[in-house]
């Protein structure tokens, strides 16, 4: 489905984030990508629909090598592959609604964007996955009106919109609560594994992604360091990702963690990432 | 660690400046008021006329009153002329300023050509006084309202691509990440991504700047831009100081009028 080969990106600041990545998967998995932060683990993703470009190595969806890929035809592979991101990203002034027709954006074409006219079947579908998220009768509610996790519960939906071949998941839980963290992993899953389609998920938080992912991928400093089961996450293991500390009480308790909230992205530093 | 332990090892005072920094800000002091001073000679003021100032104002607002209730008539249709300059000269300026703030915006132009160019007439535009934009226009089109509507539009045009130029930069950069992963295109980008984030700033601005607009507009006619000015300019040369009182108190009436207009629609918007 997904095969990764010595991929490389070195950022115009001339700093190497990836140091020739290897990953492939095969079945509709949701693999938690692990790592400190500054590891490289959103540079990874954002390769794999070209937010980030890559600066040598291959990828490989569905038989089509993205990184080969004219602004035309990288439109059409960015329509299947879906992104979650930490922020949410959604259109702050819009509805619910719009912005999970947003999803839609690669299929239809800007008469009936500027219409605001979506295919019948779209607004079908948009309906089941707002009720399948747990945000049934929120279609006319602001976007800016919403907690954190129904955000994100619009921001999974809007991907699923897209009923993409894969889902690309930066961070989906770090701006929210505990509590919160786990329904949203929950829904994710659940999701992922129904539609049958692989997820790649950033996250740093160990217990988190051990209860939850079918298999676990460790970066440190864009080197894969580690790529199995979650119960296979020892303590050697995670000082050979994280570096030396006390991992007894991390390894195999989904323990409580306080997060903050990252500032947005500026203009620059988008500019800088885009170089 | 003791009292006396903790005395040795920080000091007792503790100041904003270093001397080094006193004595620059002491300096720019020392600068603005020479700037200041030195303007004022330069301007060689006739300081005789400021002895009278108040008895010369006071003899003018003598002379206006009473006011000549009836030329108030005659003052609506110019006046209502005034305020359709101002609404049609920012119309205008709405539908060219809006797409030269996106190709002014570094992060929605197309290229950097683009970009100069629209930076450049924006800068043109703002450079520029309405009223001398005014004689421009009235050369070109003759006097009347269309050269007002021009001279609005020429002015404003700047003011609000600048703004909303601005606002594009700012804008959250995540949304638009989102939008574009979904496979969207370059227009749909800038339709859901870009302009939901700016549609307050661009209808906010393009309403205070219709406010301005209508004030500006009263003096477009000194230069044959139409409008109320033209009749006011000629009761002044005349010395007919009881109609140029109605038309004042009629202006000010018109102008706390959009201000109020204005204000209520922007904090309706926000
Ligand atoms: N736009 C950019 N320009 C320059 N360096 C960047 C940029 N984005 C990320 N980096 C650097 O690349 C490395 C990996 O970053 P990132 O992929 O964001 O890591 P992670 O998501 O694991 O925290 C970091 O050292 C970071 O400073
Ligand atoms: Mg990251």
């Amino acid at each position: 489905m997904l095969t990764i080969t010595d991929l490389v990106k070195q950022y115009p600041t001339g700093l190497k984030a990836l140091h020739g990545v290897n990953l492939s998967i095969d079945e509709p998995q949701v693999v938690a990508i692990i790592g400190p932060s500054g590891a490289g683990k959103s540079t990874l993703i954002r390769c794999i629909n070209r937010l980030v470009e890559p600066t040598t190595g291959s990828i490989i969806l569905d038989g089509t090598d993205v990184t080969k890929l004219g602004r035309r035809e990288l439109r059409r592979a960015r329509r299947r592959m879906g992104m979650i991101f930490q922020e949410y990203n959604l259109v702050e002034r819009l509805t619910v609604m719009e912005n999970l027709l947003s999803g839609r954006l690669g299929y239809v074409g800007f008469w009936r964007t500027f219409r605001r006219n979506y295919p019948p079947d779209d607004v079908q579908a948009a309906y089941q996955l707002l009720d399948r998220v747990g945000l049934e009768g929120y279609e006319n509610t602001r976007a800016d009106a919403l907690s954190g996790g129904q955000r994100q519960r619009v921001g999974i939906a809007r991907a699923l919109m897209q009923q993409p071949d894969l889902l690309l998941i930066d961070e989906p839980t770090a701006s929210l609560d505990p509590k919160t963290s786990r329904q949203i992993m929950r829904i994710i899953v659940k999701l992922a594994h129904e539609s049958g389609t692989p997820a790649l998920l950033n996250i740093h938080d160990v217990p988190l992604a051990q209860a939850h992912a079918d298999r676990v991928v460790g970066l440190a400093d864009g080197n894969i360091v580690f790529d199995g089961k979650p119960d296979e996450l020892t303590e050697e293991v995670l000082t050979q990702i994280y570096g030396e500390e006390d991992w007894s009480t991390t390894v195999g308790h989904d323990e409580d963690e306080t997060r903050k909230r990252p500032r947005r992205r500026t203009k620059l530093e988008r500019e800088a990432a885009a170089g | 660690m003791t009292l006396e332990e903790h005395a040795k090892r920080y000091p007792e005072v503790w100041r904003k400046f270093n001397p080094r920094q006193s004595l620059i800000r002491y300096a720019w002091y020392i600068g603005i008021v020479f700037v200041a001073v030195w303007s004022i000679h330069q301007l060689e003021i006739p300081w005789i006329y400021f002895l009278d100032a108040h008895v010369q104002t006071a003899d003018l607002l003598v002379r206006m009153f009473p006011p000549d209730w009836w030329f108030f008539l005659e003052v609506i249709d110019p006046l209502v002329e005034t305020i359709h300059i101002a609404t049609l000269g920012t119309a205008v300026t709405f539908v060219i300023a809006f797409p030269l703030a996106f190709l002014s915006a570094r992060n929605t132009t197309l290229n950097n050509a683009t970009w100069f160019i629209g930076r450049f007439i924006l800068v043109t535009s703002r450079s520029v006084n309405t009223v001398v934009w005014g004689l421009l226009f009235v050369a070109i089109f003759g006097p009347g309202p269309i050269a007002g509507i021009w001279a609005i539009a020429a002015r404003s045009i700047g003011f609000l691509g600048k703004l909303v130029a601005e606002a594009i930069e700012e804008i959250d950069e995540g949304t638009v990440e989102a939008i574009e992963a979904t496979g969207a295109s370059r227009l749909q980008v800038l339709w859901l991504g870009v302009l939901p984030q700016v549609l307050p700033v661009i209808w906010g601005t393009t309403v205070y700047r219709w406010d301005i607009n209508i004030r500006e507009s009263t003096v477009l006619g000194f230069v044959g831009g139409g409008g109320i000015g033209i009749i006011l300019y000629s009761s002044i040369n005349q010395f007919a100081w009881r109609e140029v009182g109605i038309m004042l108190i009629s202006i000010l009436m018109v102008v706390i009028l959009s201000e109020f207009i204005s204000a209520t629609i922007r904090k309706w918007i926000s």
